[in-house]
Formats: C-alpha cells, structure tokens, sequence
C-alpha cells in the first residue's frame, strides 16, 4: 500500500480514538479506559507519522533530521514519563500547567519554523496558513508564558495578585502593540517582524496572567489548555496536517466547554476571573476587629478534649481543604475516620467542588487514601445535612466554608457555593493559624462561639487526636 | 503577477475547504462529546486533553524533517522534545489520576 494512505488511514483511527476516549472520559466509571483508548490513538498517530516520514521520503538523503527526531522523542519523551510518575498528587495541577506550557511553546516554535519556510518561499503557502502561523505563534506563547506563570503560581512562588489601573493600561497598550505587529507582518515585515511578534505576545500573556488570584489559576490553566489546543490547531492548518486540525480542534473546543463548567462549579464568570483578579483587595488582618464592634476570640481545644468529644457523637462531615493535601494528611484523616466509624460514628466527606487546588482534585487525593467512594459527598448533597450532624470537622480547609460568601456583597468571595459548615452543632478546625487563606480574607467561622480551633499542621495534629481517641477507647 | 499572488494560485483552494470543513465539524464534536461532566472528573478531564494536544510532537516531527537550516532544525527539535514532554507527560499524569478512582487496595496503608 502507499505509505501516504496508510499513514491517512493511521490518522483516521487515531482521531476516532480520540474522540470516544474523550467521551468516556467525562464518566467517572470508564475514564481510566477513555485515557487509555485516547493513548492509543496517539500511538496510531505516532506509526502514521513515522509512516509518512520515513516511507513517504520526507527525509532527504544524508539528512541528520530522522536520528534528531527519535532523540528528541526520547528525551522529551523520557523527561515526561519521569515528572509525571514522581511528581506528589498534591502538585499535579502544578504539573498539568508545566505539561500544557510545553503544548503551547512546541506549537509557538512549529509556527516560527513554518513562518520562516513561508517567508523564504520554501514552504508552499496560502492565505489560510500563513494566518495559522501568526495565531499559532501568539496562541501558543501565551500557552507557553501563561502556564510557566500559573505554574509559578501553584508552586508558591507568587501568590498574591497583583492589579492596578496602570497595570490595565500597559496591558492595553501592549495589546494594541500585538495588533500593530501583525499589520507590520502582514505589509511585508518579514521573519524580523515575526520576531517582534514573539516578544510582544511574551510581554502580554505576562501581564494577562501576573493579576489573576491563585484561587482562580484552575480555570486559568484549564483555558490555557484549550489554547493550546488551538494552537495546535493552527499547526495543523500551516502543515496542512489534518490529524493536528481534528486533536487541536477538539481540545480547544472542549476545553473552552470544561472551562465554562468550572466556572460555573466555582460561581465565577469568565470574564471576572480573567478581569477582576480575586484577592486583589487590602488582605485582612486574622482576628480584626470590625468597625466598633468587640474583637473577635477564637477558642482553642486540645488533642484530649477533642477525643472526648468525638467520642460523644453520632455523625461526623470530614470538610477537607488544601491545608490538609499540602500536609499530606489524608491516610491520617481515613485512619480517624475508620476508627470513628468502629465506633458507630456515621463519618462523611463533603467535597467543595474546588477543595484542594483545582475542581475534583480533592477527590483524586481521598481516593490515593483509600477513602470509600460512598462517603464522599458534593456540596448539594450535604448541605442540607449539616443541621444534624453533630460535628463538623474542617481540615485546612478556609474559603470554602467562609459563610461570608453567602451574604457579604463586598467579599471577594461573594456568591460562590459554600459548604454551610457554621450549621452544624460544633465545628471543629484543624488550621495552622488564623491566618486567611488562599483568597486572602478572614473567615467568621474561626470566631463563632460553636467553633473549637485546634492548631496545628494538619497531619501532627490529626496524628495527636489519633493516638488521644485510642487512648480514651 | 507578484511572487505571492503566485503563491497562493499554486494552492489548490478546495484543499482549503477541506481544512476549514474538518476544523468546524471537530469544533461541533468537540463541544458535544463532553456535555455532562461530574465535577470530580474535571481536573482528569482537562489533563486528559492536554495530553491530546500533545499530538503537537508530530508537527515538530515534520518540521525538523523539513527543516533546511540549522536554526530551523534546532528549533524543530526543541518543538519535538516539549511536544513529547506534554505527550508522554500527559497520559502518565492522567492515568495516575484515574487510577486513584478505581483501585481500592486493601487498608491499612500508612501515609
């Protein structure tokens, strides 16, 4: 058969792979599979393409170009694998913005590459991928820019936002920079100009990025994504490349759809999470008093007397937050719950839809604990719950269960779904400090008089409660 | 007739279509195939697509083996190594995930 054919027909299963893997992916139950026929179509794709090089005579005699490619294949490949095996749960979204930043940036340098062939009259070149070009550039560095930013980010390296009106119009000025750019391109500026292209969209995509809250960086990184996918999408368009098109095109637009999700998951719209910039406002001194009023006290309890009162109950709400993910406390917390449950106790989870960093991330971590799937619950389900249950247990977790969120207007945080801890009969917090957390506001929970705070990082305290509820058991 | 113009009359424009006829049908599929997420499945989700844009490495693979100068093979093969990084990466990344959701070993295990 001829190779060209072979390689189309590669493709054709590969994009059909693709596309279903996708679709089980969105059920929980066949995910894993839809990952795994997903992979399977990258390697269709890979044989197409390996088919289409080397039996196509792509590679010219003499050429270094086919041991570069398998190197580059390996070492990238290789570079890969190992990061995503090694890296903790707790930094995958961390990982998936590093992942999608290399997406973008090969997308960027295979627009460059192909701009150049065009330029030079190498590359046979229409008006259609000539334009690809320019958009694979920009789209895929701020792909690449964005996500080492929102990567950044999550790592701790930058937390805060940062915004001001000055800042606003450098970013409009430097947006009306790009634009000039491609005009400059387009009159005949050549591969110098497209240079220029690169810099300017490093410079805006920089500034798009730096003043979006931490809080908000998952459905940064997830829009970045879909960016990424039409990115490659445009790849595809300037290599007339239909497999590239088909995955690209199918990323970015379910991309854009999931991005939406969160959003909504989170209350947030679009264009507030990439605008506003969440935590921009003066950050909250712990504990202040507002305006005439007493200031507020926390009251405190030991590892014994939490014991004691654990030992009282009939139901308990684990509510798990990033504090407890960081400390790495989640076998520790399903080791107190096992043995709360032995004794009767009715132990559930409730799971905000953005606890831990990004939306179901939270989920991943209880279930690498080998909590049971049954108990976890979402924030629909056990809401109205908290009424009866005798104690809530908040474990790092802050903002989630801020009940500012339901009735402050001018809290950052204001109408985004909440779990309504504050209505359980006790409520007990496994924090650190009073510190505010990630959106940078106090949180009245720590204050309310059914409130015991229990300091701590999460995994030594929850270890001291352990060993202080077997002790009085 | 310019160089460009001639450019552009070499390429046969129902090629084009056929590009632009692929791109809108994947947009439709696209926005169709995931219309009900659970919320616990978007984080894997989103990293399960990333890993499908890893498909980026076969482009890198064409331009390096196109490539004519040194710059250009160079920049080809850094397009390859990220685009593997994002494409090995990603399925790995996603199916640690996923496994998390289905095996439940025995407890016991320590953190």
């Amino acid at each position: 058969m001829n190779p060209k054919l072979l390689s189309d027909l590669a493709y054709l299963t590969s994009a059909i792979l693709f596309i279903i893997g996708l679709k089980f992916l969105s059920h929980p139950r066949r995910a894993r599979r839809g990952n795994q026929m997903a992979a399977i179509g990258m390697l269709f794709a890979i044989i197409a393409s390996f088919i289409f090089i080397w039996g196509g005579g792509v590679l010219k005699e003499g050429s270094n170009a086919g041991v570069l490619i398998i190197v580059g294949i390996l070492v990238g490949g290789l570079a890969g694998t190992l990061s995503a095996r090694y890296v903790a749960m707790t930094d995958m979204p961390q990982m998936v913005a590093l992942l999608n930043g290399c997406g973008g940036g090969a997308a960027a340098l295979i627009s460059t590459v192909e701009f150049a062939n065009f330029a030079t009259g190498r590359g046979e070149s229409d008006p259609l991928a000539s334009g690809a070009t320019l958009f694979g550039a920009v789209i895929g560095s701020l792909s690449f820019w964005g996500s080492l930013m929102a990567f950044g980010k999550l790592s701790g390296f930058m937390e805060r936002a940062i915004t001001s009106a000055f800042q606003k119009f450098v970013t409009a000025v430097v947006f009306l920079a790009l634009l000039a750019t491609i005009a400059w391109i387009g009159t005949g500026g050549g591969i110098v100009a497209f240079y220029a292209l690169l810099g300017v969209s490093f410079l805006f995509s920089i500034l798009m990025v730096v003043p979006i809250g931490g809080a908000d960086m998952p459905v940064v990184i997830s829009l970045l994504n879909s960016c990424t996918g039409l990115a490659v999408a445009a790849t595809g368009f300037a290599l007339r490349e239909p497999a590239l098109i088909i995955s690209g095109t199918l990323v970015g637009a379910s991309g854009t759809l999931l991005t939406l999700l969160m959003c909504k998951a989170m209350n947030r719209s679009i264009t507030n999470v990439l605008f506003a910039g969440v935590g921009a406002g003066p950050v909250a001194k712990p504990g202040a008093a507002t305006a005439g009023g007493p200031a507020k006290t926390a009251r405190e309890i030991t590892a014994d007397d939490l014991a004691m009162l654990l030992a009282n109950i009939q139901t308990l709400i684990v509510i798990p937050g990033y504090g407890m993910a960081v400390a790495q406390a989640q076998h520790v917390t399903r080791e107190l719950a096992d043995m709360l449950t032995a004794k009767g106790v009715d132990v559930k989870y409730a799971v905000h839809p953005v606890a831990g960093r990004m939306p179901g991330h939270m989920n991943v971590l209880l279930a690498e604990a080998n909590v049971p799937y049954e108990q976890l619950f979402d924030l629909d389900q056990i809401n109205p719950e908290f009424e009866h249950c005798d104690v809530a247990l908040v474990i790092g977790a802050n903002d989630v269960v801020n009940p500012c969120a339901r009735y402050d207007k001018s809290s950052p945080i204001y109408g985004m779904p909440v779990l309504d801890a504050d209505k359980a009969k006790n409520i007990v917090v496994v924090k650190r400090s009073l510190k505010p957390g990630f959106a940078g506001i106090d949180n009245e929970i720590y204050y309310n008089p059914k409130t015991y705070m229990f300091f701590g990082d999460a995994k030594g305290a929850l270890q001291k409660l352990v060993e202080a509820v077997k002790a009085g058991g | 007739m310019t160089e460009a113009a001639q450019m552009v009359s070499q390429v046969d424009p129902k090629l084009i279509l056929y590009a632009i006829y692929i791109f809108t049908l994947a947009v439709f599929v696209g926005f169709e195939v995931i219309s009900k997420v659970p919320v616990q499945l978007h984080t894997p989700l989103m990293s399960g697509t990333n890993a499908i844009h890893g498909i980026v490495m076969l482009g890198g693979m064409l331009v390096l083996a196109h490539a004519e100068t040194p710059l250009l093979t160079w920049l080809g093969f850094a397009a390859v190594v990220l685009g593997a990084m994002n494409l090995f990466g990603g399925f790995v990344v996603t199916d640690r995930m996923l496994e998390m959701f289905k095996t439940k070993k025995p407890s016991g295990r320590k953190a």
